[in-house]
């Protein structure tokens, strides 16, 4: 296979959040149209990689690099990353009280636009756009007229992070845990929703703690993070194996080697 | 200091002093100051009597120290009582208009010229302590409305107003109602006769211009038998270091089947960073559905002054009458408010609903205190209320004092409250999707005051919403 061009290129990087060291020297090589699946046990660092990729205040850089479309990632506003095709399914997603899901939707894809130089959706417009991406997640219109994730269950909370994803349409695609919460029928919704929006000009960075989303979703990359290192990394048979011994094995590897 | 906190600081937008000669009565506080603001006015001598007598209680009255709000002592003999453009206005004719007034009103959004006013709000425009043009007067006579000064009102209806004057808010009701009724200078004056819908929304707006000056506006609306009437207030006031003092008192009068939608957009000077200089806004408002199936509705969006003191209320007298208060108080920097509002459900079947959000951000305070009060005759009275708190920052404070009192076994009450705290994490949520840091504290805002803005007059909905936006800048953190 071909390789693509590198999308993002993150080389030494450590993290700290509330003086606590979480990433203690992280390399990461994506290319265009590439998914990479980041796994392991709670506390080694997953969701810290997904956050300050993402641009999160809350943690500070303390070595290292990460370079996007060729630019310095880190030393963009979280705004800025998101307009130039950075997108973060959040984990925990965020209720914004008295502000229509349409609403919210449309401001963030208008910002997106501005960016490009291309012109604002009123909203009959945004509705056209709307209306497949909402088919694919299995939704009708009645969740876009709810305040943004207030009164939503997990699951739906995780799927409108997908429709998000999907009107959005980012270049690089970080799913932090969106499995976690979510029962076999949404997981498939959503892995469904995910594997149309795979593209070779999409990539997608898949933190999840546990290897049943790569079920449905095959990666091309396996990543094993442990006390914020990669110590592993291999194909979509390394998600198995993890998933057959657990992560014991690999703690006790660190340690020896 | 967070990347939130460093955005630009947005002054004052509305902090300049116009440069007009002004008559200012020397500072103080007399029997003789009473008698020249009257003599001024033209005022018949019963106006004078009411107003000399609500001097005596208040000389006997203690300034009142329970509010939720901290500040020096005020010195009542050092602020001058009565402050004019000295080419006074003609008021049959808005041509007489000092151009220096009419740029002054226009640069605040509030044209007054015949060619630029907004279409379907009536303007009276009130410039320290007088009222310097009243649009779209002879329009509404034709539908029998009466809109104009008060002072204009007590010469020309007279019957009117002492019938009314007084009887929601006693000239001794409290400390800062009787100042007022001693000295209350302008201020509008509504009615609206039987039947009618006015055809226009209504709205005063009072500039605070000279200095060491209090402004002691006076508003009486009635709206009679089957009426209905919207009316909304809005203010502003120079950046001076100094504090000034504004005591307002507004009464309102719902006869039967009547309905009054009174909505404040309330912008005073609220003081620098430090808390130097802004309005002092002490203020009584209240309203009384006198009569039956009558419907009083306060609205209020109060992100200037310094300190505010103000409890909109309603006495829901008339059975099945309907007391609304909707309020959104912001308090930024080292602003202070204490405001709620009080419900005194009288006749049977009365109704009340209360729906608060403060907002505090910087180190400002921001009490809610409200009454509700359920008199034995009130069967089947309701209340709802709901009192939600959002804490930007965490120097800010929030408090809620809720009185309840119960003298009629079939009431039903229900009190909702919440207390949220924008976070990192719900801004950076919004900027994730591509939002400016501005734009995701204005839309989290904008939708926790939802409830709220959907009540205001269309026209005035945008504005407060910017409103909004502009005093919390910088402010997060």
């Amino acid at each position: 296979m071909k390789k693509g061009k590198a999308l993002l290129e993150v080389k030494g990087l450590r993290v700290a959040v509330a003086g606590n060291e979480i990433l203690k020297g992280v390399d990461l090589t994506i290319r265009d149209g590439e998914v990479h699946a980041i796994m392991g046990p709670n506390g080694s660092g997953k969701s810290t990689l997904a956050q300050v990729l993402a641009g999160h205040p809350a943690y500070t850089v303390l070595a290292g690099t990460a370079q996007y479309e060729g630019k310095d990632l880190l030393d963009m506003k979280p705004e800025e990353r998101a307009r130039a095709g950075v997108f973060l399914a959040f984990q925990y997603p965020v209720e914004v009280r008295g502000i229509t899901n349409s609403y919210f939707l449309r401001s963030a894809l208008n910002a997106l636009r501005r960016e490009r130089g291309e012109p604002e959706l009123d909203p009959i417009d945004f509705l056209q756009v709307l209306e497949a991406k909402l088919k694919s997640i299995g939704w009708d219109d009645s969740m876009m007229n709810r305040p943004v994730n207030e009164g939503f269950s997990g699951g739906e909370k995780k799927r409108n992070e997908i429709l998000q994803l999907a009107v959005l349409e980012p270049r690089l695609a970080i799913l932090d845990e969106t499995d976690s919460g979510l029962d076999i029928d949404a997981l498939r919704t959503v892995a469904e929703a995910v594997n149309q929006l795979r593209n070779p000009k999409r990539a997608f960075l898949i933190v999840t703690h546990y290897q049943r989303l790569l079920n449905y979703i095959t990666p091309d990359v396996v990543h094993v993070l442990a006390d914020g290192r990669i110590v592993r990394s291999g194909g979509p048979e390394l998600a198995q194996e993890l998933e057959a011994k657990g992560y014991d094995w690999l703690r006790d590897g660190v340690m020896v080697s | 200091m967070t990347s939130i906190e460093a955005h630009v600081q947005q002054p004052y937008k509305y902090g300049f002093v116009t440069d007009i000669e002004s008559e200012v009565v020397p500072a103080g506080l007399s029997e003789d100051v009473i008698r020249l603001i009257s003599g001024k006015k033209g005022e018949p001598e019963w106006m004078l009597d009411w107003r000399l007598k609500a001097y005596r209680n208040w000389l006997k009255m203690q300034e009142p120290h329970w509010p939720n709000v901290k500040y020096g002592p005020i010195d009542y003999q050092a602020i001058s009582y009565y402050a004019a453009p000295k080419q006074q206005p003609k008021l049959d004719s808005l041509d007489q208009v000092d151009p220096k007034l009419v740029a002054t009103f226009e640069k605040l959004g509030i044209p007054i010229e015949e060619q630029k006013r907004l279409t379907g709000v009536a303007v009276d425009a009130v410039f320290d302590s007088v009222s310097v043009a009243t649009t779209f007067q002879a329009e509404l006579a034709k539908y029998g409305v009466i809109f104009c000064p008060i002072s204009q009102a007590i010469r020309e209806h007279p019957d009117l107003v002492q019938q009314y004057i007084g009887t929601v808010v006693p000239y001794n009701d409290n400390f800062f109602a009787a100042l007022n009724s001693a000295v209350f200078t302008d201020g509008s004056f509504v009615y609206v006769p039987n039947g009618v819908r006015c055809p226009l929304e209504l709205s005063t707006y009072f500039r605070i211009n000279a200095s060491s000056t209090g402004q002691f506006e006076r508003t009486l609306i009635i709206a009679e038998e089957g009426s209905y009437v919207s009316y909304l207030e809005g203010c502003s006031a120079p950046m001076r270091d100094e504090n000034q003092l504004h005591a307002a008192v507004v009464e309102l009068v719902a006869l039967d089947r009547a309905t009054i939608k009174y909505s404040t957009i309330q912008n005073w000077y609220p003081g620098d960073e430090e808390g130097r200089g802004g309005i002092y806004n002490f203020v009584t408002k209240r309203g009384k559905c006198a009569g039956t199936n009558s419907k009083i509705s306060w609205t209020q969006v109060e992100t200037g002054s310094a300190i505010t003191w103000k409890y909109p209320g309603c006495i829901l007298q008339g059975d099945n009458s309907i007391g609304e208060f909707y309020s959104v108080a912001v308090t930024s920097h080292r602003q202070q408010a204490d405001t709620g509002t009080k419900m005194i459900h009288l006749g049977r079947n009365t109704r009340s609903t209360i729906v608060s959000k403060g907002i505090s951000a910087g180190r400002g305070q921001n009490t809610y205190r409200g009454l509700v009060k359920i008199m034995k005759g009130a069967e089947g009275a309701r209340n709802y209320s709901q009192c939600d708190s959002m804490l930007i920052g965490d120097k800010c404070g929030a408090h809620t004092f809720p009185y309840i009192d119960v003298r009629n076994s079939t009431a039903i009450m229900e009190h909702e409250a919440s207390t949220s705290k924008i976070g990192e994490d719900q801004i950076f949520y919004l900027r994730q999707r591509g939002l400016s840091a501005e734009d995701a504290v204005s839309m989290i805002v904008n939708g926790f005051c939802k409830e709220v803005f959907k009540e205001l007059p269309m026209e005035f909905a945008v504005e407060a919403t910017r409103l909004l936006g502009i005093s919390l800048e910088g402010s997060v953190g």
